[in-house]
């Protein structure tokens, strides 16, 4: 008897690079066709594993930085300096490529338009951990959802930022709030430095508006605005986090 | 705190690979302080052997999970009870 939401037992599957886009010096996306590809909500991730003709192999979580289309997914990596993965999947890997992926996977860091209502959402990223928040924001769009959306993004300096101009076309639609480390470009309003309670006070939803808040990026940084926002009166039952290490991810 | 620990968002493929379904997103109370939290919320290690997830209250150890060739081990001391959705039969 079949049930639609008990899946069978997970396995890995080939998938092929199709495409790939530089997207800062550091990060670029690739973009996969898996055959047979089931989907996926925004906010998922995947497996890839890297084996060496010698039999050695390693694995990494990716986040999906794509809304669900058929049998294409698109991850962003972005280099991890001495990484045993990133490096190869940054400066080496090739359209026509195959490598191994397992997912979609994770059921709690996700959004689905489907089952959201007018909630409103506060998106939060530190670096590369606006990679799931991105997919969040092409699936609403995608999806043609109204759900009010915000975005705080804090990355070191412009030429870091994923997604630049993608975001310029949903600022609209999303309000990003951008926060620069280390460099702010000339004409920013504020001068360089991390996320702050006068920061999350000034643009984020206000608590008593009760958004379901994404926090994903590198683990201090995840640690860091998660306490901002309940300082700032958030419920912590509306926080969801999603933390990278400095290896992107398990080994 | 340290910041050598990720989350248990990413034990989800390991965890999806003897699990039928999602377990990041199940309810797990830890069986030292009664924490109740998701799986997903666990302070994960991966410098280990394996995966170790301990719960964010009193990181007090709820799993670990090591996958060798042929074989896994998975021990879920520290959990009492995990609860996820899932649909009635048809």
């Amino acid at each position: 008897m079949a049930r639609a939401t008990v899946l069978g037992r997970l396995t890995w599957r080939v998938a092929t690079v199709a495409a790939l886009r530089q997207e800062t010096p550091n990060a670029r996306t690739i973009v996969l066709d898996v055959p047979g590809w089931p989907g996926h909500v925004a906010g998922q991730h995947v497996d890839v594993r890297l084996t060496a003709p010698d039999g050695y192999s390693a694995q990494r979580s990716y986040s999906i930085a794509s809304a669900a289309d058929g049998a294409r997914v698109e991850l962003t990596v972005e280099l991890v300096p001495d990484g045993e993965v990133s490096p190869y999947l940054v400066e080496v890997l090739e359209v026509g490529d195959r490598i191994d992926i397992r997912g979609p996977v994770g059921g709690w860091f996700v959004w689905d338009p489907a089952r959201a209502d007018a909630t409103p959402v506060q998106l939060v990223a530190g670096g590369s951990g606006i990679v799931p928040l991105m997919a969040m924001i092409r699936t609403r769009a995608a999806a043609g959802s109204t759900a009010p959306f915000r975005l705080l993004y804090s990355v070191r300096e412009h030429s870091a930022m994923l997604y630049a101009a993608e975001l310029e076309t949903h600022a609209e639609a999303v309000t990003p709030t951008y926060v620069y480390t280390r460099k702010a470009p000339g004409g920013h309003p504020r001068p360089a430095g991390r996320i702050d309670a006068g920061l999350v006070r000034a643009a984020a939803w206000p608590p008593d508006r009760r958004p379901l808040c994404f926090v994903c990026g590198p683990t201090g940084f995840v640690e860091a605005a998660a306490d901002l926002l309940v300082a700032a009166g958030h419920d912590p039952a509306l926080i969801r986090t999603e933390r990278f290490g400095p290896t992107g991810g398990p080994a | 705190m340290s910041t050598d620990h990720l989350d248990g968002n990413a034990a989800a493929g390991a965890l999806r690979e003897i699990f039928t379904t999602d377990l990041t997103a199940a309810t797990g109370t830890c069986a030292s302080c009664g924490n109740v939290a998701t799986v997903a919320q666990a302070v994960l290690y991966t410098n280990a052997p394996g995966l170790v997830g301990r719960c964010p209250g009193c990181e007090a150890v709820l799993f670990r999970l090591v996958r060798g060739p042929g074989r896994a081990w998975l021990d879920l001391r520290g959990v009492t009870c995990l609860e996820f959705a899932l649909p009635d039969p048809s």
